[in-house]
């Protein structure tokens, strides 16, 4: 099983590295490279937190960019080019090609945000003239936005297993905002009264809340983020995801591929 | 077939409990992020100009997105009793910076501001300048003039500055004639119960926000109230003064011919007269703006 599963993760991860998906990073370090001149020119004592701001929102929104447009593709790809046919035919079960599929877009995911991280911290390097203990912080946020990544790819995932590739992009792009402002949806259920609160409420723990994941803004003014809010982050991401995953798994299990 | 029924069972068993679990693990990050997770992040936003670019010409749906936050942030101090209202300007601010045509911003935002702690932020010169810049933005909106003269008169009891608001208001085409009224009547007077009761009956009259209306319902009965204890309270001085001590209950001030029977407040309960000869509302919790509510019973 597990040496099935690795070789649908590593194929996932070769077929999106020869779809020139690492090209984004490219792009990644001409905008470090290109804006850092412009920040030290348009905030005057601000030219850390613009860089820090900018380096991670990029880090962050490539990403979910590369989930979206990626994992739309993952299953109907494989369906419209016959070849998930020709995996099934093997003993392969369903689930194990959702599960590799979900692994090998989380590898790709985690391979860019890494070396996106290593040229954002020599960037820091370069422009900010040194690194400080603080500094550390930043790689809390960059792993909440693997997090974030790992909650992305499940949802596009579970679409991908019975929409089209545009309304799977559009489903989970729609998801993607809202998650971005899950904090206003809770706070907005809370406030509601009688049915409204029940069905808010419910609406809001189903929908993803990206806000919890997001403390950009924390790192950036050189904030400390609790071991507890990692801890129990942790927790909500990867349920979440294995949740959203299992649920791709069972439509795909009763999907009729004939 | 029988496989498939088995693994739907297992993963629909796997999928809720996974599903149960992620509640509670946010349930927990929510916890411990505490309900201004949200707000608190405007504190780190320089201005709404910023927010604007950000938005990539969405503007108008954050303005209707911050809206929101100030009103729950208003709304959760409000009923916390709370003294302080740090982040309500700012978010009005960014607000009317995002949509400077959201009218309901200036006017109930500027009620939020201006009111006296903990009714509302009281921080009526923020309200002036929130009121002047929907002007700017929108110079043919007369109501504006009105919210403005009513702020300077109320809360910042300037009469001079609430007599030009109402008078620049009335030049505005459309204003209704009862402008001019206003204007001429803080030329007249200072500050006057009569005043401030056909201001707040004005604003109930013509609002169509509903926590404007109860806000301004409120502020009624209490003028009410005012005015009544301020009558009872002349006619108990009136018995001193005939028979050399004060009533010991209504009845006494019935029998003297002074008062036609026991005397109810705007919410249908007898006031309350105590030996001093002053008089009180039984229940001041419903008069939130009355000057002189006295102690609750127990205090």
């Amino acid at each position: 099983m597990t040496s099935r599963l690795s070789a649908i993760t590593l194929n996932t991860f070769r077929e999106a590295v020869r779809d020139r998906v690492l090209y984004n990073l490219v792009l990644f370090v001409l905008l470090l490279v290109a804006s850092a001149p412009v920040i030290s020119q348009i905030s005057i004592g601000m030219e850390k937190l613009m860089l820090v701001n900018l380096g991670l929102s990029s880090i962050s929104l490539f990403g979910v960019i590369i989930a979206i447009f990626v994992g739309i593709g993952l299953v109907s790809k494989e369906i419209e080019k016959k070849t998930l046919y020709t995996i099934l035919a093997r003993p392969v079960r369903r689930w194990e090609f959702i599960a590799g599929k979900y692994l090998g877009l989380l590898l790709t995911l985690v391979v860019n945000a890494a070396l996106m991280t290593v040229g954002f911290y020599l960037a820091l390097l370069i422009f900010i003239h040194g690194l400080h203990p603080a500094d550390g912080m930043l790689l809390v946020a960059i792993y909440f936005i693997i997090l974030q990544f790992m909650m992305m790819v499940a949802i596009t995932l579970l679409f991908s297993t019975f929409s089209t590739p545009i309304f799977s992009a559009i489903f989970a792009f729609s998801l993607f905002v809202i998650g971005t402002f899950g904090n206003d949806l809770r706070i907005s259920a809370a406030m509601s009264q009688g049915a409204t609160k029940w069905l808010m409420t419910a609406a809001a723990y189903i929908m993803p809340n990206f806000a919890l994941l997001n403390v950009i803004s924390q790192v950036a003014h050189e904030q400390s983020v609790g071991g507890q809010l990692v801890l129990f982050n942790t927790v909500y991401a990867v349920l979440y995801s294995v949740a959203v995953t299992a649920a791709a798994v069972l439509v795909f299990e009763r999907r009729n591929l004939k | 077939m029988k496989r498939n029924r088995k693994i739907t069972v297992i993963g629909s068993a796997i999928l809720v409990a996974l599903f149960a679990g992620s509640v509670e693990g946010r349930r927990q990050v929510e916890k411990i992020q505490g309900p201004q997770a949200t707000l608190d992040e405007v504190l780190y936003l320089p201005s709404g100009k910023t927010v604007k670019r950000l938005s990539l010409g969405y503007s108008s749906l954050m303005a209707d997105i911050y809206w929101t936050r100030a009103v729950q942030y208003f709304g959760a101090h409000h009923l916390a009793h709370s003294e302080h209202y740090d982040l309500l300007y700012p978010l009005l601010d960014i607000t009317t910076d995002l949509d400077p045509q959201l009218i309901v911003a200036y006017e109930s935002g500027s009620i939020f501001l201006s009111q006296r702690v903990p009714e509302g932020a009281g921080q009526p010169d923020k309200a002036v300048a929130l009121v002047e810049k929907g002007i700017r933005a929108n110079p043919s909106h007369w109501r504006f003039y009105f919210t403005l003269g009513f702020i300077h008169y109320m809360d910042r009891h300037d009469y001079k500055a609430a007599e030009q608001a109402f008078q620049k208001g009335s030049e505005v085409p459309g204003a209704l004639p009862w402008m001019k009224v206003m204007a001429a009547r803080m030329a007249e007077k200072g500050e006057d119960a009569e005043t401030a009761t056909y201001l707040w009956k004005t604003i109930y009259d013509t609002t169509s926000d509903n926590m404007i209306k109860d806000n301004a319902a409120k502020h009624l009965i209490s003028l009410r109230a005012e005015a009544d204890i301020d009558e009872l309270e002349r006619r108990t001085k009136a018995y001193r003064e005939r028979f050399g001590q004060n009533p010991a209950g209504w009845s006494e001030l019935v029998r003297a011919g002074l008062l036609r029977g026991v005397p109810m407040d705007p919410n249908g309960v007898p006031y309350k007269l105590l030996p001093d000869g002053t008089v009180q509302v039984e229940d001041p919790s419903q008069y939130s703006y009355l000057e002189r509510r006295g102690q609750s019973p127990g205090k």
